[in-house]
């Protein structure tokens, strides 16, 4: 990627992360015209987006905060002309399906706490209904043939979906190369101060000067996020995926903790850990996922692990999103996320047209403040 | 292509898809098919392009075949053992076959 020279380079808005949720948003602002540089680490920034399970996924969003039920399938329903926008401009197809996807109970006990949380998530106040529902072992093999007989049932949301998230990633970037934005890697940002209406960011290798910012730095946004008069309560948190050898396409819908990608891997994931630290790997967790997966698919027995690896998510402190604009600093956003997967057409489409005419729509992101931290100052 | 530059050590019987091929002791599975003429071992899971053994030292990953009903084993790193059933794969493997 071009990293061009900024001597008295201006830009209209610099965004701060490079990973998925900062690419899609400065597509987004370029897509409105904006010039945009985007500032990111090097090659060693601890990266959710080389990591993520890839899921474009709905059932389960929204308990605790139920607008996040219907940010979550506004995204998953401009998934696919966001996805046609991008092969328009790169000629890549990162893959978009949306055939439904399951979360499948090896156990009654497993199921009843899983059909609790569904009636949990739909009897709140304002819900909007996504059509999630319980299915029998008998309804689920007869969409996913293949599953064991320890599977007792699940639930099927037909909004649910998945993408090829690494080539979501490179096609991102190839299509803000195309657009000419400013890609500066190694661009580490130490400060942001607001002098004479502009922000100036420090970086390693200069200052970068531009009219907005956007902080779309993950976890990170808990360091930058209070240089702007804002803030990013996060509890970062590991997971592990593990891959198998390619195979012939068996599963027809992603499952939460099983999909079989478009080039024929399987991957297997879903675990949690408190942990910071993404280059370690715990064996048992690993364990653990692949044999509740073979339990799930018996088919899976005999087929080889390719890699294993873990990441770590970007998580806020309630695992909802954050999305906010400065009162103190005039032009300064947060967008941050765990889901910068399934969020990322809202944030291309609809995110970054807000920050390019620099207010946020409150009647669509009000309740994603992070004043909602502040018992006093929620309201 | 190939051949060997002594008939060294006895002959052990294999099959290929099948097919009894003779190899000698102290063949691994991929020199084997080398030395019976056999020039590709499997087709790519993606894009089906034909590929044989490359590296011979378990590196290239690309003498991938299934021996004794297990599949993706590296075909260098495995000696041959008499009665050994080697299958060359065809694109993705069929899970639980």
């Amino acid at each position: 990627m071009a990293i061009e020279s900024r001597a008295d380079d201006e830009f209209d808005v610099a965004v701060v992360g490079g990973g998925l949720v900062g690419v899609a948003t400065a597509w987004g602002l370029s897509r409105e015209g904006c010039r945009v540089v985007i500032l990111d680490e090097g090659d060693r920034a601890v990266r959710a987006s080389r990591g993520n399970f890839a899921l474009v996924w709905v059932q389960s969003k929204g308990l605790g905060l139920a607008p996040y039920a219907g940010w979550t399938i506004r995204s998953s329903n401009a998934w696919r002309g966001f996805s046609d926008l991008l092969k328009q401009e790169t000629g890549l197809d990162v893959s978009f399906q949306r055939p439904g996807g399951f979360h499948l109970c090896l156990s009654e006990k497993e199921l009843e706490a899983r059909a609790n949380v569904l009636k949990r998530l739909h009897n709140q106040p304002g819900i909007v209904d996504y059509k999630t529902e319980i299915l029998t072992h008998d309804q689920v093999k007869a969409m996913l043939p293949d599953i064991g007989p320890e599977v007792v049932g699940g639930s099927f949301c037909p909004l649910d979906g998945h993408v090829n998230s690494l080539r979501l990633f490179r096609t991102l970037h190839a299509a803000l190369n195309a657009r000419g934005v400013t890609y500066l890697p190694s661009h580490r940002v130490e400060a942001i101060t607001r002098e004479a209406g502009e922000f100036r960011l420090a970086t390693p290798h200069g200052e970068i000067r531009a009219a907005k910012v956007a902080l779309a730095a993950g976890n990170a946004n808990m360091r930058l996020a209070p240089m702007v008069g804002l803030e990013a309560p996060m509890r970062p948190e590991r997971g592990q995926i593990v891959v198998t050898e390619r195979l012939r396409p068996f599963l027809n819908h992603p499952v939460v903790t099983l999909r079989q990608t478009d080039e024929g891997t399987v991957m297997i994931g879903d675990s949690k850990e408190e942990s910071v630290d993404p280059s370690g790997l715990t064996i048992g967790v690993s364990a653990t996922e692949a044999e509740r997966a073979v339990r799930q698919f018996p088919l899976l027995a005999n087929v080889n692990v390719v890699r294993t690896w873990s990441a770590i998510r970007v998580m806020t402190q309630d695992g909802f999103p954050i999305y906010d604009e400065s009162q103190t600093h005039p032009g300064a956003f947060t967008v941050c996320c765990h889901s910068g997967v399934t969020l990322a057409a809202n944030h291309a489409l609809t995110i970054a047209p807000m920050i390019a005419r620099g207010a946020l729509d409150a009647s669509l992101v009000a309740p994603f403040s992070a004043r909602r931290f502040h018992v006093q100052a929620a309201g | 292509m190939f051949k060997r530059l002594a008939e060294k050590g006895p002959a052990i019987s294999i099959t290929v898809d099948g097919k009894p091929v003779t190899a000698r002791a102290g063949d691994t599975v991929a020199s084997a098919l080398l030395g019976a003429g056999i020039d590709h071992c499997r087709t790519t899971p993606v894009t089906g392009a034909p590929r044989a053994p490359y590296c011979l030292m378990g590196v290239c990953f690309d003498c991938l075949v299934t021996v004794d009903g297990v599949g993706s084993r590296q075909g260098c790193l495995i000696p041959v053992r008499e009665g050994m059933k080697v299958e060359t794969q065809l694109g993705r493997r069929e899970a639980g076959r």
